[in-house]
């Protein structure tokens, strides 16, 4: 049973080679696509339910023992978030239909491959695979972003490239010392070393600085609103679901496990936290098009989630791994509005569209509402309880002025939501030309499908908070998943 | 010793190109800084223990595990390197600037 670790590893990687091999069909690639990120779905959810029993399912690939074998292990942190972007990818998989997106030949074969490096860095157990897998992510996120290439989208990219090679070889760097200093990869073994030695610590920070540039943690966030904003509206959404949120995984476990949750350095993250949140809440007020604002917004929703990491308490981290789940939808429902805008009238300028689409676009309106109301936090939806618990945490445990942010910056957040419903769907009837049909149903039901899902979460939030807190548990509290990849 | 000279050295000319306008410089830069980390990660494993060969008679042989950590990396290196002058040959070929300023920053 314990062999399902792999299989979110090893199926898209299959399906991915199948598809480059086999006559070139986009049905055949529709359908492989999304039977086999379905799969993963179901496997996800099977682990995760075993997961929340406390156990830890792990695999020993090839039968080595441990020591030399590569360690594929979940908790629940990792199962939740396996959960989360399996089901993102999916959800991306049938938008890049509506968007058109998917008829690009190597489509669906790169993005069965960025799920598989993902599912990969969220199991593994071994800082160098960690490595090995966040490339597998990233070198087909390259090609996406440059499918259908742009001169813009070719000068996002050399950005994109470059910032993600230099953190790759930072990240190299820091693996290289850890080894050097204390013989070891294997996250297991490495429990807690960076609180023996200060090499060691020195180390283990380069590593972890490496992640906050892929996680785009200010100041090392201003790659991300350049490149993601240029990608195809599908690819932004798995982007939005699975990057950024790899890099911040790899910072929760790697806290956890290498500085066993250190509370000297943890101000450093908090002010960081802090800072992210402000800088990407304020970035949005000066952007004028549709995803420009939903990426500044992205920077700051990872302030955020690193507020839990910044606490560091049992609360602090069920209330981030909430958060990140429900922001994850909401964000993933509001890049897939944006896109449908943009696919069908041409541009996402707001000046461009001038408003008066709720006439015309009545579900993505809809869409666009819910899920804008759950990235501000506004009751009853999820984001509401994401920000209620996240607000307890940090008043219970944090210094006043985290509390002062986190309300804050939600009010900020509040008024750019607002100044995307007034220019792209709210007032008089659009003067744009409307298209000739309606939207497609792979449009505007995905979208629709998460802001009902950010509803639900909102109202019926019991089966995820019981979820995130047993995740924050075992993150404030390795000690049975170092047992379990070291045995 | 002078593993430590060779990755400082590498480093500092890394660190310059990749500071450069001009992607080609970068990429060297790029190219510079990789090479520097693959030192440091066989000198990290230890340069004190002999080669891996058989019969050289100078005792144990090296750890074997940085070598295969190097091999990977050189490898992804070696792919991102290529994509990026890929990326660098279609900038060029393409007419001047054209950013749409239209959406702002950010």
């Amino acid at each position: 049973m314990n062999a399902l670790v792999v299989a979110p590893v090893a199926l898209p990687l299959v399906a991915a080679a199948v598809l480059l091999l086999a006559p070139r069909s986009v049905l055949l690639a529709r359908a492989l696509g999304i039977g086999t990120t379905g799969l993963v779905v179901v496997a996800a959810a099977v682990l995760l339910a075993r997961t929340l029993t406390g156990e830890v399912p792990v695999v020993q690939v090839g039968g080595w023992p441990a020591g030399i074998a590569v360690v594929l292990a979940l908790d629940a942190f990792g199962a939740l978030l396996l959960l989360l972007t399996s089901a993102v990818t999916v959800l991306g998989l049938v938008y890049a239909i509506g968007t058109g997106e998917d008829r690009e030949r190597t489509f669906t074969s790169l993005v069965l491959v960025m799920s598989a490096g993902v599912s990969g860095a969220l199991s593994t157990a071994d800082l160098f695979n960690l490595f090995v897998f966040v490339e597998v992510v990233l070198i087909p996120s390259y090609v996406l972003l440059t499918l259908a290439g742009r001169r813009q989208r070719i000068a996002g990219a050399r950005l994109y490239v470059s910032v993600n090679l230099l953190a790759s070889t930072l990240f190299l760097a820091g693996v290289g010392l850890l080894y050097g200093i204390t013989g070891t990869v294997q996250l297991g073994e490495l429990a807690g070393a960076a609180t023996a030695s200060t090499p060691a610590a020195l180390a283990a920070a380069l590593v972890l600085l490496a992640m906050g540039v892929k996680s785009a943690v200010v100041p090392l966030h201003s790659w991300l609103p350049g490149s993601y904003s240029v990608a195809g509206p599908a690819v932004t959404v798995l982007f939005s679901g699975l990057l950024t949120k790899v890099g911040l995984y790899a910072l929760f476990r790697l806290y956890s496990v290498l500085f066993d949750g250190d509370r000297r350095f943890l101000w450093v993250l908090l002010a960081l936290a802090v800072l992210t949140m402000v800088v990407g809440v304020l970035s949005a007020v000066g952007a004028k098009a549709v995803r420009p604002v939903l990426t500044a917004h992205m920077v700051s929703q990872i302030g955020y989630v690193l507020v839990g990491l910044g606490l560091s308490t049992v609360a602090g981290l069920g209330a981030a791994t909430f958060f990140l789940v429900q922001y994850v939808l909401v964000k993933a429902a509001l890049f897939m509005v944006g896109g449908a805008v943009e696919v069908r009238y041409g541009t996402d300028v707001l000046a461009r569209l001038g408003g008066g689409l709720v006439h015309r676009e009545r579900w993505l309106a809809v869409a666009f509402a819910g899920s804008a109301l759950a990235l501000v936090g506004i009751p009853p939806t999820s984001g509401f309880v994401a920000k209620l618990q996240l607000a307890t945490a940090a008043a219970a445990d944090g210094p006043w002025w985290v509390l002062v942010a986190v309300v804050a910056v939600s009010a900020v957040t509040l008024v750019s939501m607002l100044k995307l419903w007034n220019g792209v769907f709210w007032g008089e009837p659009s003067a744009l030309p409307a298209p000739p049909r309606g939207p497609a149903a792979t449009l505007v039901g995905p979208p629709l499908l998460l802001a009902a899902v950010a509803l639900v979460l909102g109202i019926w939030a019991e089966p995820l908070l019981a979820a995130s807190t047993i995740a924050g548990q075992q993150l404030a509290d390795p000690s049975a998943w170092v047992a379990a990849v070291t045995r | 010793m002078s593993a430590a000279v060779a990755v400082g050295v590498l480093v500092a000319g890394g660190a310059y190109l990749v500071l450069q306008r001009g992607l080609l410089r970068v990429v060297l830069g790029f190219v510079l800084l990789g090479h520097a980390i693959v030192v440091l990660v066989l000198a990290a494993g230890g340069d004190g223990r002999g080669f891996p060969l058989p019969g050289n008679g100078a005792g144990a042989p090296a750890d074997p595990l940085p070598q295969a950590f190097v091999l990977t990396a050189v490898v992804i290196a070696f792919a991102v390197t290529v994509y990026l002058l890929g990326l660098l040959r279609a900038g060029s070929t393409e007419p001047g600037p054209d950013d749409d300023d239209a959406r702002g920053p950010g």
